[in-house]
């Protein structure tokens, strides 16, 4: 059959070959999921109050008739439009009006449900939505794609996402939604805690560049040093962050006792010093790694090259190995960073603050809707750092063959 | 006799471990000659070029460039007044054609309308266009393209000498012939010096005033083409020869121009600077027992096939 797609015939063919030759496997399966979230799965649940047990609805009974209706009919229109083969501009709409649908589906069903005046019921998105906006998300994210997008277009997509939400979220069209309300409960932490968790997975990133490039860079040449450099960091990649934290309290707490001014910089047992010494930790071997891995990718009539033109070794490494390694490298720290962001959570856990936070008090409290309240926002921060890192990756290839 | 050498290896050795790459060779290369030095892969002649500019360290014996031992000058310095052309390129992925020429240049400190002169002039040298070429990256030419590049950024300093490593091993066959004679003009034109590794007997026979013949290590036979053609020191510079043909190989390295006599010869005429190979098998093939030859449209007289067969007797 594909010799025949590939010579281009289509006259003896069964016409369940030519059916199937019409769909896109990605997008029949994207469809199928939005299908089964929004159709068998609750879309909704309600509780009177925040412990109480909760009704699951689905679209018709959360929605008032008509926007059911409209969520229904548009989401009936693009599951079958992703399941043809369509031009990438098609899919990338038909994806976008079902995810924004559902969104905006979010916000009528707490209206809806929620009391006038009422402070206490709490309107929780269900496994339905969930699916449900997954398949969209992703067929829009595999439309855009499709597209080809350069740097440029990269970035100015996630800025439309990001100010379409940021939009959204300042309106208090979702402010009845019980995510919403666990906000209003802690408003007055969450700026702080995103900034904590923000700072602590950037700057450990930052401080592993520091450290694991320079490394990567003097041990790559010498066979012994580099395998006992990549072989230490692998076994710290191993240790449970669980127990990195309990061996750092030891020391940590020693410093902070012993070393003049070590307390001022907030080095103690607990709180973010071990947390930024795991996440640091755990970011090493990436970084490290993809800077050998890299250095090594330089060919090696370049490299010689480089030094039978008579550049000295700092010449060499900086305009040749370094440039050419750079794509790698990025590439490295774009794993680690989306890594760490969703890492630093585990902050949470030693008093180190962060958007663990939210997820750990939640926990302990039962309350689901406060673990959304810290794993949402790292969730959305981990994908605007990958995206604007893939822009900054592609940006840098562009010095590389371009046919 | 040879005055002034612009090389010059003295008991060069070169041990990795416990094996020697090179043992003991001793060669001169006079001012403006190439030396061509051939062998199989191993036999130490990549390892013998790389010690000239210091890429390889010698384990004893001096290499004197210009009269003066390197060992004096730092390697980077030294580098860069000797030109390097090797057979993958080495272009630098990421420059422009231009950037790639103008290396050397700009870690010399030339000044920028020095270096886009010298670029354009190269890249004209080479028949490539500056215009459509200067700003192209490596990955946008063609392999004879980036092989003419990688010796344009060798020349670009205008080094006394130039080193090659096998620079025609990746052309096709046609290309690679075009090669060689490109690079035969502009060391005419340039006069440097050139010292080219090859494993291919035939381009070293083609390019070389003089053939050094290397063998696990050991200089075996350095001599002119004739030379080494009408007596070779060792078998394996026989079997390198290739054996049978050694007549013809003999005959491929002379023109018909001193074979010249007056006298007629019928059909058309042969150029004069023809291969005494190409005029007796023109010769052959025509069933003409003398050939005329001309220069320029001008009758020179002609060749006769007995004379042209003497040319393959040995030396």
């Amino acid at each position: 059959m594909g010799q025949e797609s590939a010579t281009g015939m289509h006259t003896d063919r069964q016409p369940a070959d030519r059916i199937a030759e019409g769909l896109d496997p990605l997008g029949a399966v994207l469809a199928a999921l939005l299908a089964v979230g929004l159709l068998a799965l609750p879309l909704i649940i309600a509780r009177p109050n925040r412990i109480a047990e909760g009704t699951a609805l689905t679209a018709w009974s959360a929605l008032p008739a008509g926007q059911a209706l409209a969520l229904l009919a548009v989401s009936a229109l693009a599951a079958p439009l992703l399941t043809l083969r369509i031009p990438p501009p098609l899919r990338l709409a038909a994806g976008a009006a079902a995810l924004l649908t559902l969104g905006l589906a979010a916000g009528w069903a707490a209206d809806h449900l929620t009391p006038p005046g009422d402070r206490y019921s709490r309107i929780s998105l269900d496994s339905g939505w969930w699916l449900a906006s997954a398949a969209a998300g992703l067929a829009t994210g595999d439309g855009l794609a499709r597209l080809r997008p350069g740097p440029g277009m990269r970035v100015a997509a996630l800025a439309a996402v990001a100010m379409l939400a940021g939009f959204a979220l300042r309106s208090g069209f979702w402010d009845n939604l019980s995510v919403m309300r666990e906000y209003a409960g802690h408003a007055d932490t969450f700026g702080r805690e995103v900034r904590t968790h923000l700072g602590l997975a950037l700057s450990s990133v930052a401080a592993a560049a520091l450290v694991g490039i320079p490394a990567a860079i003097l041990a790559r040449p010498v066979p012994s040093l580099r395998r006992a450099l990549l072989a230490g960091l692998n076994v710290v990649q191993t240790i449970p962050s669980m127990a990195l934290f309990g061996m750092l309290i030891a020391p940590l707490a020693w410093i902070g006792r012993t070393i003049p001014g070590a307390a001022g910089f907030g080095i103690a047992g607990i709180g973010p010093a071990p947390a930024f010494v795991a996440l640091f930790a755990y970011a090493l071997l990436p970084v490290t790694a993809a800077t050998v891995a890299g250095l090594d990718a330089v060919p090696g009539p370049v490299r010689d090259a480089a030094t039978g033109v008579g550049m000295t070794g700092r010449q060499r490494l900086l305009q040749v190995e370094l440039p050419l390694a750079l794509p790698g490298l990025l590439t490295g720290i774009r794993i680690v960073l989306v890594q760490n962001i969703g890492l630093a959570v585990i902050a949470g856990l030693v008093g180190g603050g962060g958007l663990g936070v939210f997820v750990f008090q939640g926990i302990s409290q039962n309350a689901g809707d406060l673990v959304l309240l810290g794993a949402l926002p790292t969730v959305a921060l981990a994908s605007a750092a990958a995206v604007l890192f893939d822009a900054a990756i592609a940006a840098s290839r562009t010095a590389e063959p371009r046919r | 006799m040879m005055t002034d050498p612009m090389i010059e290896l003295a008991g060069i050795s070169r041990v990795f471990g416990t094996r020697t790459v090179v043992s003991d060779v001793s060669l001169r290369v006079a001012a403006g000659a190439i030396l061509t030095v051939v062998g199989t892969s191993g036999s130490g002649k990549t390892t013998l070029l790389r010690m000239i500019n210091r890429l390889v360290e010698p384990s004893a014996g001096t290499v004197r460039v210009g009269g003066r031992d390197i060992r004096t000058v730092p390697p980077h310095v030294l580098r860069r007044g000797i030109g390097y052309a090797i057979q993958g390129y080495g272009l630098f992925p990421h420059r422009t054609v231009a950037e790639n020429i103008a290396v050397v240049p700009r870690l010399l400190g030339w000044d920028r309308r020095r270096i886009a002169d010298r670029v354009d002039a190269l890249l004209g040298l080479f028949n490539l266009d500056p215009a459509a070429y200067r700003d192209r990256l490596p990955a946008a030419l063609s392999g004879g393209e980036q092989q003419r590049i990688g010796v344009a950024r060798a020349l670009a300093a205008e080094p006394p000498i130039l080193l090659m490593d096998e620079p025609f091993g990746a052309l096709d066959p046609i290309i690679r012939g075009q090669a060689r004679a490109d690079l035969r003009a502009i060391q005419r034109r340039t006069g440097t010096t050139i010292v080219l590794v090859t494993h291919d007997m035939d381009e070293a026979l083609h390019l070389g005033d003089r053939i050094a013949v290397m063998d696990r290590g050991h200089l075996v036979q350095e001599a002119d083409p004739a030379a080494l053609i009408g007596m070779p020191a060792t078998d394996f510079v026989r079997a390198l020869l290739g054996g049978g043909d050694r007549a013809f190989q003999l005959m491929a390295l002379r023109d018909v121009d001193d074979l010249i006599e007056p006298g007629p010869a019928p059909g058309a005429p042969i150029p004069a600077g023809t291969s005494v190979r190409a005029a007796l098998a023109e010769s052959l093939w025509s069933q003409r027992p003398a050939l005329p030859v001309s220069r320029d449209g001008v009758l020179l007289g002609r060749v006769t096939r007995a004379a042209l067969e003497a040319q393959g007797a040995r030396p």
